[in-house]
């Protein structure tokens, strides 16, 4: 059986993690995956470090990353990349805030949905499937806005992919 | 491969889900981490949902439900069943007419919580069956389960759950019908509910039998499974560490158990000599391992130190190779504050310049005992803060007495704090003392439901509002002050200093709405006029 996918987004309180992680869990059920994402938000809106493990794949047993497996580690925020570090595998990828250009940002609060786009360059589902999940996730007036800043992350990543894409 | 009939749940969801398809007729609960979303959820569906203004009061509310004939859900956090364990053990002996469930959500780690008590402890204690989902689509079927559990035995059942069964999404394939239960209606069984001595003594042998009765019927339950595999060793494990276990050991044969009091002890017994090595894989306190051993079934249990925190796949691992060396310490996140534009920010800069003792309680202004402000003393439970700053003052030196403030939230003064109130009119300290009431008109830590004190219920329409000063002058406290907290006024410094000086019992309330809410609270506000109106709003428009 191909190993899950194990993602790690990470940020501080009010960035949008929680939002980005039910969106790449989203993206994965449409594609018809085993699905499992993790949370824990008691403190996530009073600025306090916020991490959530998304998994994916055939099938998905724990909820949680196990340490020292994540394939990618999403930082919305570049403080929270090396309190985070240790949860990658050996090879594994980060998505940083520094891959967006910033000021080419419809909105400043959109970074988590640029980031997603930068993730998604990694990944095996379509644009047009995570264009769906992004689109259900947000008020539909934001869908244009939204739909600029994915594709300004997935752009990013032409030229740098630093990681080894696993299979899923 | 997109498969239409399955969604996306946090086991939360999945509870409300399961329990607006098995007609609940009412769901009563306090809010806390992580079981609050139960409620909302189960609103949200069209379910009869809410809040109390404690955990005893919404267990109590329940029971009448099903003391009814009526199915009843009440939801908390396991310290909320503290709170309302004086009902849960009576109610085990009366059982219920309809169904009962009870969810514990436990906190294994303390992601938000003061203590990690195992809560599968209060099952034995109380007598009630006790379920354990691993994982979202159990978290389903299990509520289900229990429904019907509780109708067939006329018992509580106890639906226990962690954080990360709660707060974890997977995926959930719902059943597409909705029960209708029997129409709740009263039919009188005195003997049975009446807990005088000579009725509860027979009412306890009654609940025994029932729990024998379910023990023979849990050692064929579809509820425990069995995963082939290999036996060297095999694993016992239930709820979520199922999870971590497989992951860890897949080549390892498992019992899983889902209905986890009372045991399917021969079950377990024919599992563990099937096997080479039997070890129990358990989060918290080593309850089935203990109880296995009790019943004379050599396990082993985990070292020690897997007691604290959560389990995952590598303590597992490790768990399994008996590993006690020390564990990597993660780097520290940024922990929490309070928010830039905290109203409370001005409240513990006071009492941190005025070296006041503070006797603290549970909410977001907890985080006040944090640097800069390290202006809390004590944070034991719900509404502690009222009666510790009491004790306090009854016994400590002048120069120190006079220094001590009990402070307390506006949910957390009507979850528990009233009564802290009414003990020091009754049994005044000499010093008098001083009460501040930090009324941001919210319950903001659990994620900002509504409570007595803001006139508004769980669904944010209007009802019946308790008035925090005029409760506190119907206690008895005459020197009783509302001032906002601003930046650049001094009226808490002001009302703080006066009240300490006075010597009296004193009440002060700092209200202004929390930041993260204010807008939405004013158009709560602006629809709750609207209805008062009957209807007729023309900025609601």
């Amino acid at each position: 059986m191909s190993p899950p996918c194990n993602i790690i987004v990470a940020g501080l309180g009010g960035q949008g993690v929680l939002t980005a992680t039910d969106i790449i869990a989203d993206v994965a059920r449409r594609a018809g995956f085993d699905v499992k994402k993790s949370e824990i938000k008691g403190m996530s809106q009073r600025g306090g470090s916020v991490t959530c493990d998304v998994r994916f794949g055939v099938e998905i047993l724990s909820p949680m990353v196990p340490l020292g497996e994540a394939d990618y580690l999403l930082a919305l925020d570049a403080t929270q990349l090396e309190p985070n570090r240790h949860l990658l595998r050996p090879g594994g990828a980060t998505i940083e805030p520094s891959v967006i250009a910033a000021d080419k940002l419809p909105q400043k609060k959109m970074l988590n949905v640029a980031l997603l786009g930068a993730l998604s360059a990694h990944l095996s589902m379509t644009g047009q499937e995570w264009l769906e999940a992004v689109g259900a996730a947000f008020d539909p007036q934001f869908l244009e806005a939204n739909r600029q800043a994915f594709l300004l992350g997935r752009a990013s990543q032409n030229k740098s992919v630093h990681a080894t894409v696993p299979a899923a | 491969m997109d498969d239409g009939n399955k969604l996306l749940l946090s086991g939360d969801e999945a509870i409300a889900l399961a329990a607006w398809q098995a007609g609940v007729a009412l769901g009563a609960g306090y809010p806390g981490t992580p079981s609050t979303e139960i409620l909302e959820n189960f609103s949200k569906l069209g379910g009869h949902a809410q809040w109390s203004p404690n955990e005893k009061v919404a267990m109590e509310v329940a029971i009448g439900a099903a003391f009814g004939g009526a199915r009843a859900l009440v939801t908390m956090k396991h310290v909320g069943l503290n709170v309302a364990s004086d009902p849960l053990f009576t109610v085990a002996y009366t059982g219920v007419a309809g169904a009962l469930v009870i969810v514990s959500a436990d906190d294994p780690g303390m992601h938000s919580s003061q203590n990690e008590q195992d809560n599968r402890r209060y099952a034995v204690a109380a007598g009630v069956p006790m379920l354990e989902p691993s994982d979202s689509q159990e978290a389903y079927d299990f509520l289900l389960a229990a429904v019907n559990i509780s109708e067939r035995w006329k018992i509580p059942v106890l639906l226990r759950l962690t954080t990360r069964v709660c707060h974890s999404s997977s995926l959930v394939r719902p059943r597409t019908e909705r029960d209708t239960p029997k129409a709740a209606s009263f039919a009188r069984d005195l003997k049975g509910r009446v807990m005088v001595p000579g009725y509860a003594r027979l009412a306890h042998r009654r609940l025994r039998q029932k729990l024998a009765e379910i023990a023979e019927w849990n050692e064929h339950c579809p509820l425990n499974k069995v995963v082939p595999g290999g036996k060297s060793p095999g694993l016992i494990t239930s709820g979520v560490s199922f999870m971590h276990a497989r992951e860890a050991a897949p080549e390892c044969s498992v019992l899983k158990l889902g209905l986890t009091h009372p045991l399917p002890m021969r079950k377990i017994a024919q599992f563990a000599k099937s096997v080479e090595r039997c070890v129990v894989i358990e989060e918290g306190d080593p309850y089935l391992a203990e109880a296995i051993r009790a019943a004379g079934i050599p396990v082993e249990a985990k070292p020690e130190m897997y007691r604290f925190g959560e389990l995952d796949v590598a303590r597992v691992r490790r768990i399994l190779r008996a590993d006690t060396t020390p564990e990597p310490v993660p780097p520290p996140g940024k922990p929490p504050q309070l928010c830039d534009a905290c109203a409370y920010r001005i409240v513990f800069d006071t009492l941190h310049r005025h070296d006041c003792i503070v006797a603290g309680d549970i909410g977001c202004y907890t985080l006040g005992a944090l640097p800069p402000f390290e202006a809390m003393d004590s944070c034991v439970c719900m509404g502690a803060s009222l009666g510790i700053g009491l004790g306090l003052r009854h016994v400590l030196p002048p120069d120190q007495a006079c220094r001590v403030v009990s402070v307390i939230g506006d949910s957390t003064f009507v979850h528990s704090g009233i009564s802290g109130l009414v003990e020091m009119a009754y049994n005044p300290p000499p010093g008098g003392h001083v009460v501040v009431i930090l009324d941001n008109s919210t319950t903001a830590m659990t994620g900002h439901q509504e409570h007595p004190g803001t006139g508004r219920n769980l669904q944010h329409e209007p009802t019946g509002r308790v008035v925090l000063e005029d409760m506190a002058r119907a206690c008895g406290i005459r020197r009783v002050q509302v001032i906002e907290p601003r930046v650049g006024s001094d009226a808490f410094e002001h009302a703080l200093t006066e009240a300490l000086k006075s010597r009296e019992l004193a009440v002060i309330i700092a209200r202004r709405p929390c930041v993260l809410v204010a807008r939405q609270l004013k158009e709560y506000e602006k629809q709750c006029a609207c209805q008062e109106n009957g209807g007729v709003c023309e900025s609601a428009v």
